[in-house]
Order: structure tokens, then C-alpha cells, then sequence
């Protein structure tokens, strides 16, 4: 292994479809208001998410699996450079080519050369989000390229002209009848008594795409694993659409982001193990296809490899975020996060959505990229996605982290104390003693008053007005817990009418205890 | 400064705090107490729950069950080094007739391939417990294009080559091969999350475990 030398360089961010055009707030409080997506997203993570525990309770040693995962993937990154290298080598032994692309524009612009190169105008792909991620598909149609997407749910976004959702299941988001009249509308020779049943809707884009891949020259995939000792690339899918693409044209050209490498072959035994079972609930995906180079007389004669940074490198130099590149892209995190399951995956604006995408697309793109900074706040850090993950990626703890980083900066950048700066400063005044805490619970009641008859704060005043601009807060009561509670139980040595257990009258002692300690 | 070197130094400049890679803790299964019969009934267990069809036979009688299966197929295609015991006999039509044979050397076309009906291979190892199916590309097995246009699948699997779980099967893997994992046939589950068997791979995988 080689020792850096150089200067330190400052991190470079990524670029293409990591930013929202707007804050999630904003896109959050429209999505909101689509009552059919809510009821679709609802119907699909309950799905997958129940099918997932099922499989994963299958698993006795489901735990060390998690720990060998992350385990693997800290390691990864400690030892990137060498890896990469490992991998470079082992796969251009075997006939591949590898490129290397700084950002998006870099990566764009390779592929589509390669793709000129053959002469060819269309080209079937195999969903993937690096692809999505450097928008490679509207880069290819400006340069007269056509890219058809074959995963029926990329397929169904790309009719619509729409953008995925969901990293696993892109079209989450519509029902089947939508997608019957997406495909009357869209595909070319629909058949007009085409029905809402997903067999049917399935038949139908294998017809429509069959053509499509018994022809192709020239195909465009992403990989999910690289194993470095081998130089072998690995695609997970279950439709045969990933396969079609993989092995019949003569060209294949991969985009990946280099913290996709595993160190060995038997790292393989763990992360097809996690996988399928976070993803999409089930033992093991329908197929997996692994290739390493170019195999005589199997599979594409050209076999190339874009090794994608696009920002990676920054994520990497942060050392508390830099675990968010462990991400295996299993999903498993979306479907368990409350948020997302409520404001669906267009709210994040990345082509990462979600509590990965709440940490990933900030770490790809700095912080300050204001379109991006709001997403750490969008989680109510419950921990439900930490849990889920395969790999273990403390998403919480990188949330709150980046959420400090924000407000560094944002403090950076101005000299007067922010209302937030103000309302913590008062807020801790407040919280770090009982006395005051109870004194400025004394104007509750205040709030009753701005609620109004219906009990319900539509509207909060400056910085807090971010929080009522989605949803409503109900008035807060009429006395505080802590009236409440001294009135029913008139304290242990008054022996009010409901005796107090053991426990409680620890805690008022307790309570007393504070308020001395703070010298009040 | 080229791309690659460019990326390589941001990479080791972001590591510069030279994070130490550690141990991986393996305390995971690798290897299953399963004896023979008790692998052969999980790999039925989980190949039909992918809604694969199954049968397990004495090696003897499986040339007779592909004749069966094969009898509505107009065509089918073998790898040149299919075990030439499975199909021979009076069912099975001479090449050229009903009968293709594709190898690395005489490949079908593609639009050769779109032309028939079912596809008969071997494999390499296959996983009881996820119910997968490990082709490697050896000559029983041919090339990947074969086992993936036509719309019908029939997959002999030797007993001797089941698996317990995954980690042993990946143990007996050449990694470098060509591979292909198949658990079930293709499938898609992208509209409402309703299961729909056979989008663009093969419709219909047979499977005859060979004792
Ligand atoms: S963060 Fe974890 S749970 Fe979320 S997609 Fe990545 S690997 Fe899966």
C-alpha cells in the first residue's frame, strides 16, 4: 500500500441529480397532500417491511451477519486505495476496462463516448442508481442517444416521464391502474382491452421491450458488489431484464461508485445473505449475475468499467459520516422510516431518498448546498431505520451529526444569533431546572388561547413556523403534567387520596433533589 | 493529473486521520448439520415456495422425465456437454431436427435461441436453504444465453452437489466463472408489490433432483 504523500486537498462534492430543485419542507408539505400516493406508499412498505422480518427471523445468526457486513464495509474504506487498485488490476487482466470519473459530467461523458464508439443510437439498461444518480439518461438524449430502461418499475417511471421514488421499487408510487393508463398512453402498440392486472401489465413490457433486447448492441448496467481479489462484478435482480442486459449485447458498459468494492470472494457469502433479505423480503432475488472481464465465447466481447467518485471521497473525509457509504441500497431504511412513509420518496429531491438519502446526499454534495441541508432535519430519529440495516449504518447519529455541521456552518456565515440560537439558549434555561421549567409551564394555558376553538395551532410565529407548515399541533393542555400530577396526588407525605406507589414517591424526592442541587 | 490519480489522492487524503480496518468477526453459520435427505426436502421446500416446479428422481429415471416434460415443446436446446444419458433414447429427436446444441464454439444466434421452446441443463451447486440454483457456465451447463431466451427451464440438479446454506455453496464456486443464480423464475413484483412469475427470463423452471 502506497502512503499519501501530497497535501491534504480539499473535499470535492458530487454533482447531477444529488440536489432537489427545492427544500424538503417544501416539496414535504406538497407530497402531503397526495392522499392516493400516502395510501400506496402505506400499503407497500407494510408489505415488504412485514415479509422482511418474516425472513429474517428465519435466520438464526441474522446478527452476525449484520456485524461480519459492517464490519467488511469499515474495512473497505479504511483500505479504498489499495482496493481499488487490487480490483483495477485483476480486472483488466481479465480483458475489462476500466475508467475513472470525477463527477457526473466526467461520467456522462465517458459512457456516451463509449457508446459512439460503437456506432450504436439506442441502448438497454438495467436500473441503477449510479446511472440515475449522474442523470446519465437525459445526458444520453441530448447527445441523440436512446437509453430504454427494462426494470418494469424503471420502465413504467420512464413511459410516464417521471422520476423513481423508491431505490428499490421505484414506481411505489402508483397503483395499477395508473400504470394500465400509463401504458395505453405511452407504449407503442398497447393493446386498448389491456387490464389493471399486474400479470397482464407485466406481459405486456416483456413484449414491448422483447424486441428491444434480442437486438441491443450495446447495454448499461450498475453493479451492486466488485470483489477485489477476483475483479469479479455482481448484478442482483429478479425480472431476467438485468441478465437480458448482461449477457446478449456485444458491449457492456457498467457505472459504479467506488465504495461498491468488497475485498474477497468470501465477503460475497455475507452481502448475498443481507441483501435480498432487506430489499425485498424474500431468501434470495430470482437471479444474480456475476462476471469477471470478458469470458470467451459468453457474454459481451467489450466489457467496461466507469469507477464513479461524484463525491465520495468528501462523504469519506468526514469521519463520522463516512459509514453512510457502507449503504448496500437494500431499502430496508425506507420502508421502516415513518417519514419517508408519509411524504414518499420525491419529497428528498435526490436520487436517494429516504433516512440513507437524509445523510448520503448532504455527505455527496457539503452541507452547504442549501437545497440539501435541510434533509437532516427530515427524521423524527426514532432509530427504526438504524435497526433495519443490514449493514448496521448508525443513520440517527450521522443525522444529529450533520445537523450540528449545518448549524456550524449557518453560524459561520452570520454574526447575529439565529431565533434558534435565541429559542435554545432559552429553552435550556428553562429545561435545566425544575422550578423553571415549572414556571414556564404556568403559560400554558397562553397556548389554549392561540389554538383557538378547535384546539389546533394552524400557525407558529417566525422559525417555528417551519413545523406548522405541515401539519397541525394540537393546543397543549389545559395545566401541565406537573400541576396534574401534584393535585391528584397531593405529595406522599400529605397521603393524598391515591396513595403513591414506591416508585413515585422516588421520583418526587428526586424532583425536590434537582431543584436543590440547582439552587433554587 | 488524470482522473484515476486525482480520485486515488482525494480518497487518501480523505483517510488521512488512517483509519484502521478491522478484524471481521465471522461468527456467522458456515456450514449446515442438514443430512442428504433432510437438504433434498428444503431445496423442494423452498424451489416451490418460488413457485419453481419439482421433482426428485433416481438417476435412472430422469431421461424419462424430460421426455415427458419436453413432449409439448415444438423445439429445445442443450448445452454440447449436457450428460448425453438424459436425453437419448426413442423420445428425444436427433439434432437438428427438434433438438438444438449450443456450445462456445457453435453458438446459436440469439434470434436462433428466441426461436425455441425450452432449454435442458445441468448446474453447478444449489443452496437448500434460499433455494438457489448455481450455474458456472461448464460444458453441462452452457452458455448463459441459453438458460435465460427460452421460455421454459428444465434444471437437473445431482443430489451430491446441494448445499446447505450459502456460504458452502459459494465455498465450491469458482468465482471467476461466468455464474448465474437462479431462485425461482423470473419474477417481478414492481406493480403493488403482487408477485408475477416470468417477466423476462424463462416463465417456467423445472427442476429434477437427481438422487
Ligand atoms: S442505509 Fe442500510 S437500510 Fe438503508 S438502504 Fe442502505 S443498507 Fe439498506
Amino acid at each position: 500500500m502506497s502512503t499519501f504523500l501530497g497535501m491534504p486537498s480539499l473535499p470535492v462534492f458530487g454533482t447531477g441529480n444529488l440536489h432537489a430543485a427545492e427544500s424538503f419542507p417544501t416539496a414535504a408539505h406538497r407530497e402531503l397532500g397526495n392522499a392516493q400516493l400516502r395510501a400506496n406508499l402505506g400499503h407497500a412498505t407494510h408489505t415488504i417491511r412485514d415479509k422482511r422480518l418474516q425472513v429474517v427471523s428465519e435466520l438464526p445468526d441474522w446478527e452476525q451477519l449484520r456485524d461480519a457486513g459492517s464490519a467488511i464495509k469499515e474495512s473497505v474504506m479504511a483500505r479504498l486505495p489499495e482496493l481499488l487498485e487490487q480490483f483495477e488490476q485483476n480486472f483488466t487482466a481479465r480483458g475489462g476496462v476500466i475508467h475513472w470519473a470525477r463527477d457526473a459530467g466526467e461520467a456522462n461523458d465517458i459512457v456516451a463516448g463509449l457508446i459512439r464508439d460503437t456506432g450504436e443510437t439506442e441502448v438497454v439498461k438495467v436500473k441503477s442508481m449510479a446511472t440515475q444518480e449522474i442523470g446519465l439518461n437525459e445526458y444520453l438524449e441530448e447527445q441523440g442517444i436512446t437509453a430504454f430502461e427494462t426494470d418494469l418499475a424503471e420502465l413504467i417511471v420512464q413511459l410516464d416521464h417521471d422520476k423513481p421514488s423508491h431505490i428499490l421499487v421505484p414506481a411505489i408510487h402508483k397503483n395499477r391502474t395508473e400504470i394500465r393508463d400509463i401504458f395505453l398512453r405511452e407504449m407503442p402498440g398497447a393493446d386498448p382491452a389491456l387490464t389493471d392486472n399486474p400479470a397482464v401489465l407485466a406481459m405486456a413490457a416483456r413484449a414491448h421491450l422483447r424486441r428491444k433486447f434480442l437486438t441491443a448492441k450495446v447495454a448499461v448496467s450498475g453493479a451492486n458488489f466488485a470483489l477485489a481479489d477476483s475483479g469479479t462484478l455482481a448484478v442482483v435482480e429478479s425480472e431476467g431484464n438485468g441478465r437480458m442486459c448482461l449477457t446478449l449485447p456485444e458491449t457492456l458498459i457498467t457505472v459504479m461508485g467506488v465504495e461498491k468494492l468488497l475485498p474477497t470472494w468470501q465477503d460475497l457469502e455475507v452481502f448475498m445473505q443481507l441483501l435480498p433479505r432487506s430489499s425485498t423480503g424474500e431468501r434470495m432475488n430470482p437471479y444474480t449475475s456475476l462476471w469477471t472481464g470478458v469470458t470467451d465465447g459468453d457474454g459481451p466481447r467489450n466489457v467496461h468499467l466507469v469507477l464513479l467518485d461524484n463525491g465520495r471521497s468528501a462523504a469519506l473525509a468526514d469521519e463520522m459520516g463516512r459509514s453512510a457509504l457502507h449503504c448496500i441500497r437494500c431499502s430496508a431504511c425506507m420502508n421502516v422510516c415513518p417519514v419517508y412513509e408519509r411524504t414518499g420518496g420525491h419529497a428528498y429531491g435526490s436520487t436517494y431518498p429516504g433516512p440513507i438519502g437524509a445523510i448520503l446526499s448532504p455527505l455527496l454534495t457539503g452541507i452547504e448546498s442549501e437545497e440539501n441541508s435541510s434533509l437532516p432535519y427530515a427524521s423524527s430519529l426514532c432509530g427504526a431505520c438504524y435497526d433495519a440495516c443490514p449493514v448496521k449504518i448508525n443513520i440517527p447519529d450521522i443525522l444529529v451529526h450533520l445537523r450540528s455541521v449545518d448549524v456550524d456552518s449557518k453560524r459561520g456565515k452570520k454574526k447575529l444569533p439565529s431565533q434558534m440560537d435565541v429559542g435554545m439558549k432559552a429553552a435550556s434555561w428553562a429545561l435545566s431546572s425544575g422550578k423553571r421549567l415549572g414556571l414556564v409551564e404556568k403559560g400554558l394555558p397562553l397556548g389554549r388561547l392561540a389554538a383557538g376553538p378547535d384546539h389546533k395551532i394552524t400557525k407558529l410565529p417566525g422559525i417555528a413556523a417551519g413545523w406548522t407548515q405541515s401539519r397541525d399541533i394540537p393546543a397543549p393542555p389545559q395545566k401541565s403534567f406537573r400541576d396534574w400530577w401534584a393535585k391528584e396526588h397531593h405529595g406522599p407525605e400529605t397521603g393524598g387520596t391515591n396513595a403513591p406507589a414506591r416508585g413515585t414517591a422516588r421520583a418526587d424526592a428526586h424532583l425536590n433533589a434537582q431543584d436543590k442541587e440547582d439552587g433554587a | 493529473m488524470s482522473a484515476r490519480e486525482d480520485i486515488l489522492g482525494r480518497i487518501r487524503s480523505a483517510l488521512r486521520d488512517a483509519p484502521v480496518a478491522p478484524q471481521i468477526p465471522r461468527a456467522y453459520r458456515t456450514s449446515s448439520e442438514l443430512d442428504h435427505d433432510a437438504l433434498i426436502h428444503l431445496l423442494v421446500d423452498r424451489l416451490v415456495d418460488y413457485k419453481a416446479r419439482v421433482c426428485v428422481l433416481d438417476a435412472a429415471e430422469v431421461p424419462e422425465r424430460i421426455a415427458e416434460l419436453l413432449a409439448d415443446a415444438r423445439s429445445y436446446v442443450i448445452p454440447a456437454g449436457l450428460d448425453p444419458d438424459w436425453t437419448a433414447g426413442p423420445h428425444f429427436a436427433p439434432d437438428g431436427d427438434r433438438r438444438r446444441v449450443d456450445s462456445v464454439s457453435a453458438p446459436l444466434t440469439v434470434a436462433e435461441l428466441d426461436g425455441v421452446d425450452a432449454v435442458v441443463t445441468g448446474s453447478a451447486v444449489a443452496v437448500a436453504e434460499t433455494g438457489t440454483i448455481i450455474l458456472d457456465g461448464s460444458p453441462n451447463q452452457g452458455r448463459r444465453a441459453i438458460s435465460l431466451v427460452p421460455d421454459y427451464h428444465i434444471c437437473v440438479v445431482n443430489a451430491a452437489d446441494i448445499a446447505g446454506i450459502l456460504p458452502e455453496a459459494l465455498r465450491r464456486i469458482d468465482g471467476t466463472r461466468p455464474l448465474t443464480m437462479i431462485s425461482g423464475p423470473s419474477a417481478t413484483s414492481d406493480i403493488e408489490l403482487e408477485r408475477v412469475e416470468g417477466v423476462h427470463g424463462p416463465r417456467i423452471l423445472d427442476v429434477i433432483i437427481a438422487r
